[in-house]
């Protein structure tokens, strides 16, 4: 990068900066300083006055039983969401990946859920799901299940998880089909000369070389269940029942909603920056893992 | 493949058909139930046939509104989705495209500290930083305008990085030869890097025109205003789970109407949308 530096712009290179650095500036950092700064500061009930309290709002905040509540839902749905959606990405990559007609058309349906809102997403799984009119609740309420998500808090955790796993499926599908192109045919007709049926040659050859794929979908779905679900769970439940489906996300945007606490709000937006600041960074190890390999 | 198996592919055909069963069959249904009248729906009779009310419901759903409800017709929440998602792609195109110009082809002060500037803000989602972003957009007047659903959205760094990226890859030779035949940067500009660019800004383009349509959280704090709202939020108002009076038949017109144009540009531009979703994550 360093030699590439080719034309001297001192008054035209500042201009073409300008637009981003400003939005950047404006809607990037003054915001993040600005839930930072809130974090530190209590307000009293009228909101007239503030003071500077240090630690003080992390504290309460990691004495309230809600919030581990909350770290307990976040883990339990993220865990299932990526469980579930990393397996059938890349059950169906496999399947893809073979010489077979038609995966131009197969994988033509399997992107669409892509390009589907997560809040749309969620009202075609609420259609299905919802009791007495929804065609899998009433098959299940005939198979004497008494389905019922909008009182059950594990039906509805049921149905948000179904809905965000469907929602992610294209992404890791494509993801898995690139790195499983990417090995090279060599190496598996190797091991099938040497005998090793295919289950086996999946398991010994294939997936270790898909672990960089692999490790890298398991941040971005992490990422993606922590924050690009929230639509999905304000339009199915809104964080119920009994806060059942109430995820870290989802609380800071209920809290702020109801206005009460600022500094507690900020707070909560604090940990999740710094949450997705990790997150972040174990994503672009892996990126110059890759570029040095 | 490496050796002849006697059933042929029967396995990954029947794995592939169950994904796409899967994955189509709730989009079915939406459509199937958007062409049935409520009643029916509402009685769990609803057949996996289409039925006869389809006009007259997407009537209903885009123009004329309902009476059941006060609700505003789904077609101007077309219109605000329509400028939010085209406003958001041309919009971080624009500004990343110039900026990843200055940076890999110019010298200036502070070059490196604007991109690292800039690189930073691949790390937070606008969901994190919700609320203090919505208090500057009501400080700054920008509630229920365009520029407050598009600005805050486009501040992130990931088409600077691809741009800055692709850049790099052009041979420094080019630039000379544009240099010796007498040529600006902002003539090098448009006439050699614009013309290269093209595939990387239409993968972008699909991308963010996507990522646009579906924004949840940011319009829904952002409008107040029925006419501002965009279809992907105004869908949350026509269901609600608690209430035997959802009108379903307008619930599922407008989520086929709120999918049909990003999907219709995944599926009509799939080559341009997978190289953007694979470079664009890297």
């Amino acid at each position: 990068m360093e030699n590439r530096a080719i034309f001297s712009g001192r008054l035209l290179a500042p201009l073409l900066v300008l637009p981003q650095l400003a939005v950047s500036l404006i809607f990037f950092y003054w915001p993040a300083a600005q839930a930072l700064w809130q974090s530190f500061l209590v307000q009293d009930a009228f909101g007239l006055s503030t003071e500077f309290v240090w630690l003080e709002n992390y504290v309460a905040l990691l004495k309230t039983p809600e919030y581990y509540h909350s770290i307990g839902v976040t883990f339990v749905f993220s865990t299932l969401v990526v469980a579930f959606s990393l397996a059938i990405g890349l059950l169906l990559a496999v399947m893809a990946n073979r010489n077979i007609k038609g995966v131009q058309i197969y994988r033509t349906f399997l992107i669409i859920p892509y390009a589907v809102a997560p809040a749309v997403a969620s009202v075609l799984f609420i259609f299905m799901f919802q009791p007495g009119l929804g065609m899998i609740a009433r098959a299940l309420q005939r198979a004497g299940i008494d389905w019922n998500p909008v009182l059950n808090g594990n039906h509805a955790m049921i149905l948000v998880v179904i809905a965000a796993v469907w929602n992610q499926i294209s992404y890791n599908f494509l993801f898995f089909l690139a790195g499983l192109q990417a090995i090279p045919k060599s190496v598996i007709e190797a091991a099938a000369i040497d005998g090793a049926r295919p289950w086996r040659r999946f398991w010994t050859i294939v997936f270790p070389l898909l672990s960089p794929t692999t490790f890298f979908l398991i941040v971005v779905n992490i990422t993606y269940a922590f924050f690009n679900t929230l639509g999905i769970i304000d339009t199915a439940t809104e964080g119920g029942p009994n806060a059942a489906t109430q995820t870290l996300v989802y609380k800071v945007f209920q809290d702020g909603k109801a206005g009460a606490d600022l500094g507690s709000s900020a707070a909560q937006s604090v940990i999740l920056m710094i949450i997705v600041i990790v997150l972040t960074a174990v994503q672009f190890r892996y990126v110059e893992k890759k570029v040095h390999y | 493949m490496v050796e002849h198996r006697r059933f042929g592919n029967l396995l990954p055909h029947i794995v592939l058909l169950i994904g796409v069963a899967i994955v189509a069959f709730p989009v079915y249904l939406a459509v199937i139930g958007s062409t049935h009248n409520d009643v029916v729906i509402s009685n769990g009779q609803m057949p996996l046939y289409p039925g006869s009310h389809g006009i007259e419901t997407y009537w209903k759903t885009i123009v004329s509104g309902t009476g059941k409800t006060t609700r505003e017709p789904v077609g101007s929440m077309l219109i605000s989705s329509l400028i939010m998602a085209v406003g958001i792609a041309v919009g971080k195109i624009a500004i990343s495209i110039i900026s990843a110009y200055a940076v890999v082809f110019f010298s200036f002060p502070f070059r490196m500290t604007t991109f690292w500037i800039i690189f930073v803000t691949l790390m937070l989602p606008v969901e994190v930083r919700i609320f203090p972003t919505y208090k500057i957009a009501s400080d700054l007047h920008l509630l229920d305008s365009y520029s407050g659903l598009i600005l805050p959205l486009i501040a992130s760094a990931t088409a600077t990085l691809l741009f800055r990226q692709f850049f790099m890859t052009i041979p420094k030779e080019l630039v000379e030869a544009s240099k010796m035949d007498g040529a600006g940067p902002i003539r090098f500009f448009f006439d050699t890097l614009l013309p290269l660019s093209m595939t990387n800004i239409a993968a972008l383009f699909v991308i963010l025109f996507i990522y646009g349509w579906n924004q949840y959280l940011w319009p829904l704090l952002i409008t107040t205003r029925d006419d501002m709202q965009t279809i992907v939020i105004g869908i949350k108002k026509i269901i609600d789970v608690k209430d035997a009076l959802t009108e379903w038949s307008v619930a599922m017109a407008t989520a086929v109407l709120a999918m049909l144009p990003p999907v219709a540009v995944v599926v009509l531009m799939q080559r341009l949308f997978v190289k953007g979703l694979i470079e664009t994550e890297k």
